[in-house]
């Protein structure tokens, strides 16, 4: 299979890149080992938009979060993704570290961030009035968001789909050489695949993909970030997302409402050498609640509904390695993308496109279609429109999971759409089945029979998150149909 | 809008017994809503033997006891709406509930019984450290994975927690040819019953260790192998402990959590020892014409004591329709406190005038207990003290509280229920 551009990863990167292609006369296929997009950093992380005063002026971060924090309003609209600018505060909690709020703040006007202010701690105090009481000031950031990290992902890589752009899942790339016919081979376990331009979007893997075709190597370290996501009756314990001072690990363990309703707590900041190292530990748990509890105050710990943690991609130099490879001509790197990674990813994605554009001389599409319609939430309908839906399809009048009253109808359509769900965590990050409060202890049985049904697969076969994530071995005792 | 004088929300053991009751104490405008395809709720999944010893004098499968309530619902024509999803109760009980066939829809309601049952506590509520790999089940979730769909997550089994679905499911899963290496809890007692644990663990040679956690999970993709260890007083893992178990399945039985989301948006006062409502003598909660029974009240062991409780919530939400519940009323609120090792009761509070003759206060302990006695004061007379070789969390008590006593006593208050050591 030969192809203009491939892109190595569907996460949240190599699905903005794919997205900004689409506009193009080009073709363009991503590749995936996964059975899905969204399956790597892209799917755990703080689910921040980033307002950007953190980066150093000048610096790719700097650029692409201020770029990408700005874009995201048409973005989300017109890909339908649940996005909201609730503000920041970054908080100090020390008398001796409140020039450090300065210094952040003139970094900020430096990047170009507007709508920053620094606040007297009673001014903080009466903005989060949960913030711990040795508070001393803050900075404010209005432009600071919360989107769903699951839906934008998923959203940019649909519409990229509609408007051509293909995916191959559970293909993994093992080797890459430039071929005698000038053109990029890419082995993997799903055949050869030939282009002229290759994407390097590959999150903790890019530097693996990076070394195999330039002799400047690169080096990522896998920074792990572990996760408290507390149940929605404590979804109000505040309202900004709560930062407390960086350091050199980064932004330190925040405190936010999410776009869900959810309040999250983490993550924390441990260099790993297991590019899979996905776990949680004891130690990591640990230290999220000692330091949440600095700077907020009374957090409902109790009401924890799961921990999870995530990798970030962290370069040796803190910097988004963003471009072609110096002695790999027409191979393009979107490498250390970490936090501010999402925040950042539409403007990766204009910047690399529009790099691929003139590089390759691409000419517009006629037809392109820039907008996507997310998964029908029946929730946001009137009585009289819901039942108008049920009454033309009754599965939006059949509840699957009741935590997050999720229909029949919205699990089907996640299926049925383009790149649509094939296992239980497809469904749930698109529809949010299983995301509640049981944890699909009740909706897991039934939407694995709504998938087995759909997709005409046996109940054995349906995983949790593709692979050799099965969830059940075998038929228990022979069964009289 | 239509209504109806009692719609139950849930068609479980409590459901079916509330309805059941209601329609004999003269009822005949009853609404049961149901969310699953079928009635019996979590009875339907309980196919081992051991119900109905109280209330049939004889050991029934989950089904079969499920079958007996449901055939007396039909006889007596009580009807019932399944695959239909209660959304919302206001406080002036208003259901909104929806199916595939009336799309979403509002009934007033006369009076509501709350009968939602319970939920299991998930795995990201333990807070297991790990990864997060398929194989890893509620104890109940792979109770129907097994006994309706008729499929096994696995053959080698590690249980964490002792409640009583774990204990089923650990003979479960042995009869249907798994090997299950261990039940591990972390509490330095069972939370399930001592009959579940001779039956379905000792039986089966299954060791039980107690005062043991997982403290990792392993398996990126299926879960491969978990780490146990011994916890001390604190409940942390004592460093050296560790033991390692290869495993394709770990079941979760850590405790069931009351479902009352609903209830709460009804604007119903929950106790936070129970995580169910607040009732009183009359099985009412704060919001008058809601009754509450079963799980969804406070969780029980035994399903008997479930149609039992139910029945009343029945019988008095008949006696709220038809205006008699507040007929003796006294205005007087004895308050039950729970204390010295004993956690809570239900009910809450006693109207001396709109009790029965005797009404039955469950309660639980916090502790196990050997050698102590139950002890109920009036006030500050102790009125029972009952010597009892063994008192533990996973067995439910009762006492007795006679009407004649509380009327006899005009100055009373408090009913308070202690352990004592002598």
């Amino acid at each position: 299979m030969t192809y203009d551009v491939i892109i190595i990863g569907a996460g949240v990167t190599g699905a903005a890149v794919a997205r900004e292609l689409s506009r193009y006369n080009v073709e363009v296929c991503v590749l995936d080992k996964e059975e899905d997009v969204c399956c790597g950093t892209s799917k755990a992380n703080s689910a921040i938009i980033h307002a950007g005063y953190d980066a150093e002026p000048g610096s790719n971060m700097a650029k692409m979060n201020v770029r990408g924090n700005y874009m995201m309003d048409q973005l989300c609209k017109d890909l339908d993704v649940p996005f909201k600018r609730n503000g920041s505060l970054v908080v100090c909690i020390n008398k001796e570290m409140l020039p450090g709020l300065k210094e952040l703040y003139d970094k900020g006007v430096k990047n170009g961030v507007p709508g920053m202010k620094l606040l007297s701690r009673e001014e903080a105090l009466a903005m989060e009035p949960n913030l711990s009481d040795n508070v001393q000031g803050a900075l404010y950031a209005e432009t600071a968001g919360i989107i769903c990290p699951f839906k934008l992902n998923i959203a940019m890589a649909e519409n990229a789909n509609v408007n051509g752009v293909d995916f191959r899942f559970n293909t993994r790339v093992e080797k890459i050489k430039k071929g005698t016919d000038g053109l990029w081979h890419l082995r993997t376990n799903n055949g050869e695949y030939k282009t002229r331009y290759v994407v390097n979007a590959a999150g903790v893997y890019a530097d693996v993909f990076h070394n195999m075709v330039s002799e400047e190597k690169i080096h990522i370290i896998e920074r792990r970030g572990e996760y408290y996501l507390l149940d929605r009756t404590v979804g109000d314990h505040v309202s900004h997302t709560i930062f407390p001072q960086p350091n050199k690990f980064g932004k330190g363990v925040l405190v936010a409402p999410t776009v869900h309703g959810n309040l999250l707590v983490g993550p924390t900041a441990i260099d790993q050498d297991d590019k899979d190292a996905t776990n949680t530990t004891q130690f990591g748990m640990d230290q999220i609640t000692a330091k949440a509890s600095e700077n907020v105050k009374n957090l409902p710990l109790r009401s924890v509904i799961t921990s999870f943690s995530g990798l970030r991609a962290h370069e040796d130099h803190q910097e988004f390695i963003l471009g072609e490879v110096k002695d790999a001509p027409g191979f393009i790197d979107c490498a250390g993308i970490e936090s501010p990674g999402l925040s950042s990813s539409p403007a990766i994605g204009e910047y690399i496109g529009n790099m691929l554009r003139d590089m390759m001389n691409l000419t517009a599409k006629e037809n392109w279609i820039s907008t996507r319609k997310d998964v029908l939430d029946p929730k946001k309908l009137s009585l009289e429109e819901r039942n108008e839906l049920i009454k033309k399809n009754p599965a939006y009048g059949q509840i699957i999971c009741r935590c997050e009253s999720v229909t029949e109808g919205e699990i089907l359509d996640a299926i049925h759409r383009p790149l649509g769900a094939r296992s239980l965590d497809g469904v749930k990050r698109r529809t949010r089945a299983g995301m509640g409060r049981c944890q699909a202890g009740f909706c897991s049985p039934r939407v694995m029979d709504i998938l087995a049904r759909e997709l005409g697969l046996p109940l054995t076969e349906i995983t949790k998150s593709g692979g050799k994530s099965n969830i059940v071995l075998e038929h228990s005792k022979e069964v009289a149909e | 809008m239509n209504n109806v004088d009692i719609v139950i929300v849930g068609g479980g053991p409590a459901g079916l017994a509330a309805a059941v009751a209601a329609k004999k104490a003269g009822c005949d405008s009853i609404l049961i809503l149901e969310r699953d395809g079928e009635l019996g709720g979590i009875l339907n999944q309980c196919i081992h033997n051991g119900f109905g010893l109280h209330t049939f004098k004889e050991e029934l499968t989950g089904p079969e006891y499920a079958d007996r309530f449901i055939r007396q619902a039909l006889d007596l024509n009580i009807e019932y709406k399944l695959n239909t999803m209660v959304m919302d109760i206001s406080p002036e009980k208003v259901i909104t509930a929806m199916n595939r066939t009336d799309g979403m829809f509002q009934i007033q309601a006369g009076a509501v019984i709350l009968a939602m049952g319970c939920r299991e506590r998930p795995r990201g509520a333990l807070n297991i450290p790990g990864y997060r790999p398929a194989g890893i089940f509620s104890a109940g979730t792979a109770q129907r994975l097994v006994n309706i769909e008729g499929y096994m997550p696995g053959r080698e089994v590690v249980i964490l927690g002792s409640g009583d679905i774990g204990l089923i499911m650990a003979r479960r899963m042995t009869l249907e040819g798994a090997k299950v290496k261990v039940v591990a809890e972390l509490m330095p007692y069972s939370g399930g019953l001592k009959r579940n644990i001779v039956q379905c663990l000792d039986d089966y040679g299954i060791p039980l260790k107690l005062s043991h956690t997982v403290i990792d999970i392993e398996g990126k993709e299926h879960i491969s192998a978990v780490t146990i260890a011994e916890v001390g007083p604190d409940r942390r893992p004592i460093p050296g402990t560790e033991e390692r178990y290869t495993c394709d399945t770990l079941l979760l039985s850590c405790g069931l959590i009351p479902e009352n989301e609903l209830s709460q948006s009804a604007g119903i006062e929950m106790s936070r020892i129970t995580s169910g409502p607040v009732v009183n003598e009359s099985l009412e909660t704060n919001v008058p014409g809601i009754f509450a029974c079963g799980n969804v009240l406070h969780v029980h062991d035994l399903v008997d004591y479930v149609s039992e409780e139910a029945g009343r919530a029945g019988e008095n939400a008949v006696k709220y329709v038809k205006g008699q519940l507040d007929e003796n009323a006294s205005g007087k609120l004895i308050k039950l406190a729970a204390t010295d090792g004993a956690r809570y009761t239900v009910p809450s509070t006693i109207d001396p005038g709109r009790m029965d003759e005797n009404l039955t206060v469950r309660f639980r302990v916090g502790d196990v207990y050997k050698d102590s006695y139950v002890s109920v004061y009036y006030g500050d007379e102790r009125v029972q003290h009952r010597k009892r070789q063994i008192l533990a969390p996973g067995e439910m008590e009762q006492i007795i509280v006679k009407k004649e006593d509380l009327l006899a006593r005009p100055e009373m208050e408090t009913i308070t229920i202690k352990i004592e050591k002598e």
